[in-house]
């Protein structure tokens, strides 16, 4: 489904190389876990992934489904199936979340050429949704993600998540600013999205989010570059050893 | 030796001073009114302001003013809806108000014309200060409009909405407004109209001892018309004023607010939201005056600047001597949309008093690239997403009203707009 081959990326800034030579390969149905110590470049590589203007791709492709998307719009992508849970979601004054859910969803439906949805089908998807992430729809009232805590912004990720039904969906650091009862939620909620035509790419400082969402695959990213791949007891390797055991082999 | 030379007058400035002899006989106003008129139209005959004068400094009148219709009798507007559904509306018609006056219990409204002609309107016809070319204007001109009188206590349950429509050519309008003692009312000023036209109105508020009063200001004059509007309000004791402007429309336009504490523990709020497009000139103006301690006022501005238009918030707080416990807030805030659009922010404190709280801001910003991302990531097409976020700028102010009726209401008028230049 995914295939970053030999990818190069810099900021447009700076002109900071922080991608160098990487590749990933994630499968229909597979969880994927990318670690990897901070400045490894994990959060760079989702924005690179979703389209974010401010990186750019030197060397290399991201192929999707076989067709590299290096020339498409974060738009275009996110209605191809791409999504992104944001580590750090976006508070936007003035846009109420529900009218965002709704154009979004809408959009993405224009776009794969279906009917908008009628009103009340939209209200009951969005409080099923909610419903199952444990939000309180007087959230979904306010300003998207305006004075919402760290582990509701994350909550109203995932709940976009659900409700766009994308078919690669890629989690930075989801797991940051959840206490352990928003954690288990969360990950019921992602683990509910599994589904053998869905890749879920996952990053992550830490091993914790994996005991909950347990991935089919692990890879070590280190200075722009996967290091190391495996399956789920790499993941209990590095959190038992730390990254500089597998650093030092690369290196 | 100084040689003082008077400037050849403008087309403008001609054409205005030979439309007075020509009205003259048609205008309303005993005796006093009629010297106000002359003293008004002797103001106009030593010129229109230009950028020499400070207040006119971003907007010179003289030289943008460069015609000016002639009077159109045959114009005849069409009507509009309010709009907050179900408001009481008293229209001003090409200039002229309604003779069918709709019953609302505890509020009495009478013909401006009529108070004219019998002198009663006539001390709210002075100019203020020495630049008023607003006042002036409409001092000399002004043949209709309403007054109002709200009793003392009255709530009405719907609001009343003041139309002064347009068809072309040129119209004179006053709307004068008296609110009693805990009287609690919402007021829509809805200036609107099509045709290349000249409009000079001038609203007065009295806010009586507690009174509170929510007033909108709806302008949304063709591109087209020179607007030149004035809002004067007077705040009583613990009288409460929110005062929302909306310019979303206008070739020439300035508004000007004026408005003066008078009594301890008056609260005054202005929301203004300015929707620039074209090749227009918009000016808001404020002059406000903290004459009393104890009163408070916030103002925030947002302004929205598209194709070649320009701008203009000029926020000047006089906080007088004994006005001690003045909190004064401001802020003027602008998106900039385009390369050839342009926007003026001038704030001025002038502060007489010791121990206040005052303080101003602006900022010019393009739209956040990090927010354009983010609703980008969702799948929302880059168009949809700009329109969303440049919405939100502006409706934040409008959700600060906190009434469902009136938010909605306004919002419709800015989903409007977006839609024709979006």
């Amino acid at each position: 489904m995914l295939e970053i081959r030999n990818l190069h990326a810099r900021i447009v800034d700076d002109g900071t190389e922080i991608i160098r030579g990487l590749n990933l390969t994630v499968k229909a149905g597979e969880v994927a876990a990318i670690m990897g110590p901070n400045g490894s470049g994990k959060s760079t590589l989702s924005y690179i992934l979703a389209g974010r203007e401010d990186y750019e791709v030197t060397e290399g492709d991201i192929l999707y489904n076989g067709q590299s998307i290096l020339e498409m719009d974060p738009a275009e992508r996110a209605t191809s199936g791409i999504f992104l849970a944001f580590q750090y979601p976006m508070e936007i004054p003035g846009v109420a979340t529900m009218e965002f859910l709704k154009v979004a969803m809408n959009e993405q439906r224009k776009a794969r050429g279906e009917e908008p949805l009628k009103i009340p089908e939209f209200l009951k998807r969005v409080k099923d949704a909610a419903a199952l992430l444990d939000m309180d729809m007087a959230m979904l009232k306010r300003p998207l993600n305006v004075g919402f805590s760290g582990g509701e912004k994350k909550r109203a990720e995932i709940l976009q998540m659900k409700l766009l039904e994308p078919k690669l969906c890629v989690l930075d650091e989801t797991d940051s600013g959840l206490d352990i009862d928003a954690l288990k939620i969360v990950s019921e909620g992602v683990n509910a999205l599994r589904a053998p035509d869905r890749a879920i790419v996952i990053i992550t400082h830490y091993q914790r989010l994996l005991q909950y969402i347990v991935p089919d695959s692990v890879h070590v990213l280190y200075r722009g570059q996967v290091v190391k791949s495996g399956d789920k007891s790499l993941a209990l390797d590095l959190e038992a050893n730390g990254y500089a055991g597998v650093i030092g082999q690369a290196a | 030796m100084n040689i003082h030379t008077t400037p050849q007058r403008t087309p403008a400035e001609t054409a205005l001073i030979d439309a007075f002899s020509d009205r003259l006989s048609l205008l309303p106003g005993d005796g006093t009114v009629m010297l106000k008129r002359d003293d008004a139209i002797e103001a106009i005959k030593s010129g229109l302001p230009t950028r020499r004068i400070e207040s006119w400094h971003y907007t010179d009148l003289r030289r943008l003013l460069t015609t000016v219709p002639d009077f159109d009798p045959a114009a005849a507007p069409k009507a509009i809806a309010p709009v907050v559904e179900g408001s009481a509306v008293l229209p001003v018609l090409n200039g002229v108000s309604s003779t069918k006056l709709p019953e609302i219990e505890g509020i009495a409204v009478q013909r401006l014309s009529e108070k004219l002609a019998d002198g009663s309107i006539a001390p709210g016809l002075d100019p203020y200060g020495a630049d008023d070319a607003i006042g002036a204007l409409n001092t000399a001109f002004v043949a209709d409009g309403y007054f109002v009188d709200i009793a003392d206590g009255t709530e009405p349950d719907k609001p009343i909405e003041l139309q002064n429509l347009q068809a072309g050519g040129q119209t004179h309008v006053r709307l004068s407004v008296r609110v009693g003692a805990g009287a609690k009312a919402v007021i829509v000023e809805r200036q609107a109209g099509e045709g290349a036209a000249l409009v000079s109105s001038v609203s007065q508020l009295l806010l009586e001892e507690g009174a509170e009063v929510t007033w909108l200001i709806v302008q949304e004059q063709p591109d087209t018309a020179t607007h030149l509007a004035q809002f004067k309000a007077h705040l009583g004791k613990d009288a409460k004023l929110t005062l929302f402007v909306m310019n979303a429309g206008g070739k020439l336009v300035r508004q000007e607010v004026v408005v003066r504490t008078t009594g301890e523990g008056a609260d005054f709020t202005l929301r203004g939201i300015n929707l620039l497009a074209g090749d227009t000139h918009t000016d808001v103006t404020m002059v406000l005056d903290h004459a009393v301690p104890h009163t408070a006022s916030t103002e925030v501005i947002r302004n929205v600047v598209t194709g070649r238009a320009r701008g203009v918030f000029q926020g000047r707080i006089n906080v007088h001597q004994y006005a001690q416990k003045t909190n004064a807030k401001m802020a003027c805030n602008t998106l900039l949309l385009s390369d050839d659009g342009e926007f003026s922010t001038k704030p001025e404190l002038e502060i007489f008093a010791d121990d206040v709280v005052c303080g101003h801001g602006a900022t010019v910003t393009e739209i956040d690239h990090s927010h354009l991302f983010y609703l980008m990531a969702r799948g929302i097409d880059e168009k949809t997403a700009r329109g969303l976020l440049v919405k939100a700028f502006v409706a934040e102010v409008i959700e600060e009203l906190d009434d469902e009726a009136i938010v909605e209401a306004l919002e419709t008028r800015l989903d409007g707009w977006f839609a024709a230049h979006g």
